[in-house]
């Protein structure tokens, strides 16, 4: 810790003693990621997957709904390097496309799970006792809940409208959010820098917000990777039943879903989707994994 | 340890109640009705139906008179197969669901124990390696990714198995595969962490120090610590497995309940709906109670909290 000068104890010097503090540690962090050939490898084939899905369609000659019943069930060629579909979609442009929705609900998700989560956890852990016990027993008893079910129930009855799909998977993932976070904020809570905000006479709110979670963002980053896939894996899952986006939008799950049923004439409609959504789990997992060693996160949930 | 399981036992009775009255309201506020179809029905036909199944009834009438079958485990009439009760439904497809679910979970066991145990006696060493890597896959490819690649590889292409169907005891090696491995991935996972965990402590070096074998150390005294990660994520996975399930169905075309419940939710079946929600939430905390208490059994340290 830097000492303070008598003088200007203010929220400011508090504030600047955290970024000096923060600062090192996340360069320390960055270090130890970038040797992590693993973690490096994830985040740069996710930079080249991402970078392709937001920006290929646009280098593409073919529209992702562009029919051309002359060219079906081609497997890959030089004109359509992995093939076309039964309507002779290009099958490359159509992944890249179904890889917008599928990371977009990957990380549109994973926010309204770290909003939920990180809200929860917080006031869970800083107002303790009663508050504390009764907030996290009930994330007790919905961790022990077949979640899925509902989120299949919503689905089907209330239209298969993606904002609903966000919701609801976000609303299904940020359990785990909201234990990690309580844990930390437990051990933050008691530092000097806190006792010395709540001396300021800050309100609770900002207490929380502007001085704890800034100090906890090292676990909340890390599990915040790790949801992405979780959340990704959700939403292939129920476009699979057939209740994910409709179309004619179309996501990673969709194509699979549509592959499984002609591979057995026509396997490459299956296995380049499989494998882009794989090779995409890898990544987020190895990243995550490699975020988590760096920054030296403790995987228990206490 | 009584009184442990008895308060557990009591707080699932709110819990279950709450579930069941969620369900009950989401399923009939939603638009569309089991009697909706492409062809018109004529509205003396239409009123009889819901007179039949009591549907004309207001609505808390129909709550209470579901709760008071509920009571006494009548999940009453399927409202798309005529003549057919939700309970025969239910007997009928369940055998066959939990069935893939308990192969399912003996592979996750039988295949991510070892795994696990392996890399973490082995840390650092290619064993580890490649055992982390196993798990990676998967965790990495999803058993919808997964199991139609295993059909095009043994069942279309090497004639080992049937592409689908539920018949011969054969039939169960693919599904059961593929739903477990999943999960066999992350019980490898928590294996390693747990077993790393427990391998540093001052027991284990003690143990060492009085001449206990290799495999005794690791199989008498770090495994009962090292495997707890494991038995708390065991509630979770059967869960999981339940759901999971679902797809796995779908995928082989096997009779089970969750291909079933898809179907019924599809064709707001109502009560078939309700039934089977009401049953799986009630599968999966009587397992989670399980669960609670196995940990307790096997950590005294969790008795005194």
């Amino acid at each position: 810790m830097v000492s303070l000068s008598p003088s200007s104890l203010p929220a400011a010097d508090v504030a600047a003693d955290d970024l000096e503090r923060g600062s090192s540690l996340w360069r320390d962090a960055w270090h130890r990621l970038r040797k992590n050939r693993l973690a490096v490898f994830g985040a740069f084939v996710l930079g080249v997957i991402v970078v392709a899905c937001v920006a290929g369609p646009w280098f593409s000659p073919y529209a992702y709904n562009e029919i051309d019943l002359a060219r079906t069930f081609r497997p890959p060629n030089a004109a359509n390097w992995l093939g076309t579909d039964e309507l002779g979609h290009d099958l490359l442009v159509r992944i890249l496309c179904g890889g917008r929705i599928s990371l977009l609900v990957g990380l549109v998700a994973t926010a309204v799970a770290l909003a939920i989560g990180v809200t929860w956890g917080a006031i869970a852990g800083y107002a303790g006792g009663r508050t504390d016990t009764v907030m996290m027993r009930i994330v007790d008893i919905l961790y022990a809940l077949p979640f899925t079910i509902f989120v299949i129930l919503l689905m089907v009855f209330f239209g298969r409208n993606i904002v609903l799909l966000f919701v609801a998977i976000g609303a299904v993932e940020w359990l785990t959010m909201a234990r990690i976070v309580r844990g930390q904020v437990l051990s933050v809570k008691k530092m000097e820098f806190i006792e010395a905000a709540r001396a300021l006479g800050l309100s609770r709110r900002r207490i929380i917000f502007r001085h704890i979670v800034p100090n906890i963002l090292g676990p909340i980053i890390v599990y915040a990777t790790l949801t992405i896939p979780a959340v990704m894996l959700l939403e292939a899952f129920l476009s699979f039943l057939g209740l994910g986006v409709q179309p004619p939008m179309s996501s990673w799950g969709v194509l699979i879903r549509d592959g499984a049923e002609k591979m057995e004439e026509f396997p490459w409609l299956l296995i380049f989707p499989g494998g882009i959504f794989s090779l995409t789990l890898f990544s987020l997992n190895f990243l995550g994994d490699g975020l988590r060693d760096a920054l030296d996160v403790r995987s228990s949930k206490d | 340890m009584l009184r442990f399981i008895l308060r557990r036992f009591l707080e699932t009775i709110p819990v279950l109640f709450v579930i069941v009255t969620a369900t009950f309201f989401m399923v009939r506020f939603v638009p569309g009705g089991p009697f909706t179809s492409e062809k018109a029905i004529a509205p003396e036909i239409l009123h009889n139906l819901e007179a039949h199944y009591g549907l004309d009834q207001p609505l808390y009438r129909q709550y209470l008179s579901y709760l008071g079958h509920l009571l006494h485990g009548d999940f009453g009439p399927s409202f798309k197969y005529p003549n057919r009760t939700v309970n025969e439904i239910i007997a009928d497809k369940l055998p066959t669901s939990l069935e893939l679910g308990a192969w399912s979970l003996l592979v996750a066991l039988a295949l991510g124990l070892p795994l696990g145990i392996l890399a973490a006696v082995k840390r650092n060493t290619w064993i580890d390696y490649a055992c982390s890597s196993t798990a990676m896959i998967g965790i990495c490819v999803p058993t919808f990714v997964l199991g139609p690649l295993l059909i095009l590889a043994f069942a279309i292409h090497l004639r080992w198995f049937n592409a689908s169907g539920w018949y011969e005891p054969a039939d169960r090696v693919l599904p059961s595969l593929v739903l477990g491995f999943f999960y066999a991935a992350y019980v490898a996972r928590l294996t390693r962490g747990g077993m790393l965990d427990v391998l540093h402590q001052d027991f284990i070096r003690t143990a060492r120090a009085k001449g206990a074998s290799e495999s005794r150390v690791i199989f008498r005294h770090a495994l009962r610590g090292g495997l707890l990660p494991v038995v708390s994520f065991l509630g979770p996975a059967t869960a999981g497995i339940l759901t999971g399930s679902f797809v796995i169905e779908v995928i082989f075309q096997i009779p089970g309940l969750g291909r079933e419940f898809v179907t019924s939710a599809f064709n707001r079946d109502y009560t078939l709906v309700l039934g089977t929600v009401i049953l799986y939430a009630t599968l999966v905390i009587a397992l989670n109670l399980v669960v609670d208490v196995v940990q307790v059994l096997m950590n005294p340290k969790l008795k005194f909290e």
